[in-house]
């Protein structure tokens, strides 16, 4: 595409996806760092993502500034308009992403103490190392605006949640089998659930993705695989 | 499942026109020429009754052309002339036969910058009206009233009806050539650039004229302000180097045009 025929304008777009880029950098950083300070009970490593996510804040807010006075200064059109339009949500959702990863590094501290089966750890690792590919695929499908990437990590989503549902209830019938469980059972299905949001965040940035080069909202209905909603499990007679 | 087949477009259709809204003015196969240049190349294009349609594109690219052949104002200089077919209502203005006079009252035209006779603002108003209808006193100061009350200036010039146009604001000057148009009672009005020479304040008021206007007549709008075109208009024509490149609903056009060469000129890409 040329470039305008104002320069600055040029520089005002390139801002906001340095910036953008820069989030998803410490997003996908945190989200990892996150499940690793958990399997390896890290707590050192934990309060380094608790910290990281003021960068994060700070970033979202630097982003949507230079939206705003973009849209007041240069009244974008059509791709640029988009372009503005989605740098403000993809900031959005790579904030919540930030937090629901500062949420698994606290859970850190309170389960550290116990020491919770390592095979259900692993489980939430694994569900977190999907979400991470997920978010990553993402945020190279926005650097290079490829609708079919951000398609495919679309249709993936279905994956976390199928894992999330499997983890849902190994989890609820650890607690069942001695009450001892419950309280780190119940930090580590925090944990799942926001694995299984960050996959959501992740989506939503693909549909994002989706608008920015087509110009179309995103209609499709989302593979979802989560039936936790519905799920029981019975107490052993 | 396929994350590709599982997708239904947006609908992009806010600010469509009422469905059905007939074709008011047919272009069909239209050339234009200035002596040896070819000013405007093979241009089909509808525009809709009670519409707004928006003509944009770079400086030369033949808006101002396409809206002289409507009115064929162009025919006051000997060496141009037009080609194809305009259909207004099913007649084609461009037949040598046509009263111009007549053709001029059913499509009115506002130029860019306010050109008040030197006359009073009553007289502005009913020239036109003297001109063609020979109505009685009483009849004339009802239809001057209610055309300076179409045009937002009522309110503004009732007091000093008697004194003459040219003693007007900018933006004002503009009403009132808008309601010398309007007392015709045309079926088209036709702006060239009706804004470029007024402050936000006048340009405002003129925008929201149209909007009212748009219940009566059917609009045709020359405009370099892309935010203008996309504020007041229900469709927008591309015009490049004499040819049409684009038209369509405004919504469409200005978030996501089909052609390159749109997209470009409507995000200042062009070069």
């Amino acid at each position: 595409m040329p470039g305008h025929i104002v320069s600055s304008y040029d520089t005002d777009l390139e801002d906001l996806r340095r910036s953008i880029s820069e989030m998803g950098g410490v997003a996908e950083k945190m989200t990892s760092e996150a499940s690793l300070a958990l399997v390896r009970k890290d707590e050192i490593l934990a309060q380094t993502v608790i910290a990281a996510d003021k960068r994060l804040d700070t970033l979202q807010r630097e982003i949507e500034e230079k939206a705003v006075l973009l849209i007041a200064r240069r009244q974008p059109l059509a791709v640029d308009l988009r372009e503005t339009i989605s740098a403000i949500r993809v900031s959005g959702d790579l904030e919540r992403i930030g937090d629901l990863a500062k949420n698994v590094a606290k859970r850190v501290m309170a389960i550290a103490d116990n020491a919770p089966a390592q095979k259900i750890v692993l489980g939430v690792r694994h569900m977190s190392d999907l979400a991470e590919g997920q978010l990553k695929d993402v945020l190279d499908a926005y650097a290079s605006r490829d609708t079919k990437a951000a398609h495919d990590v679309w249709a993936r989503d279905g994956e976390i949640d199928a894992l999330y549902n499997s983890l849902f209830r190994e989890l609820l019938t650890y607690m069942m089998e001695d009450p001892r469980n419950i309280s780190f059972c119940t930090h580590l299905l925090f944990c799942a659930k926001n694995v299984e949001r960050i996959g959501d965040h992740t989506t939503n940035i693909a549909e994002t993705i989706h608008y920015l080069s087509t110009g179309e909202i995103f209609m499709g209905d989302r593979p979802k695989n989560d039936a936790s909603n519905y799920a029981t499990v019975e107490p052993a007679p | 499942m396929n994350a590709a087949s599982a997708m239904s477009t947006g609908d992009l259709t806010r600010g469509a026109p009422a469905p059905g809204r007939a074709v008011r003015i047919a272009v069909k196969d239209l050339n234009f020429y200035y002596g040896s240049f070819h000013g405007l190349k093979n241009v089909n294009l509808n525009f809709h009754d009670r519409q707004v349609t928006a003509l944009i594109g770079p400086s030369g690219c033949g808006k101002s052309t396409l809206l002289r052949c409507f009115n064929r104002i162009y025919s006051l200089y000997p060496e141009q002339r037009a080609e194809g077919q305009i259909l207004l209502d099913g007649q084609n203005v461009l037949d040598s036969h046509v009263d111009l006079n007549e053709l001029r009252s059913r499509i009115g035209m506002v130029f860019q910058k306010p050109t008040p006779f030197p006359m009073s603002i009553y007289d502005n108003v009913a020239f036109g009206l003297r001109l063609y209808e020979k109505l009685p006193k009483a009849e004339l100061d009802v239809r001057v009233e209610e055309s300076l009350r179409k045009s937002a200036l009522w309110d503004e010039v009732k007091d000093k009806l008697k004194q003459a146009g040219t003693g007007l604001s900018g933006g004002q000057q503009q009403r009132l050539c808008i309601a010398r148009t309007v007392a015709q009672k045309p079926e088209v009005i036709l702006f060239d650039e009706p804004t470029s020479a007024l402050d936000p304040i006048s340009t405002g008021r003129i925008e929201e004229l149209m909007e009212q206007l748009r219940d009566e007549f059917t609009i045709v709008i020359v405009t370099h302000n892309m935010q203008q075109a996309a504020r007041i208009s229900q469709y927008t024509a591309f015009m490049y180097l004499g040819e049409l490149v684009e038209f369509g609903q405004t919504d469409k056009i200005f978030m996501n045009p089909t052609e390159r060469r749109t997209q470009d000129y409507i995000t200042g890409r062009f070069g």
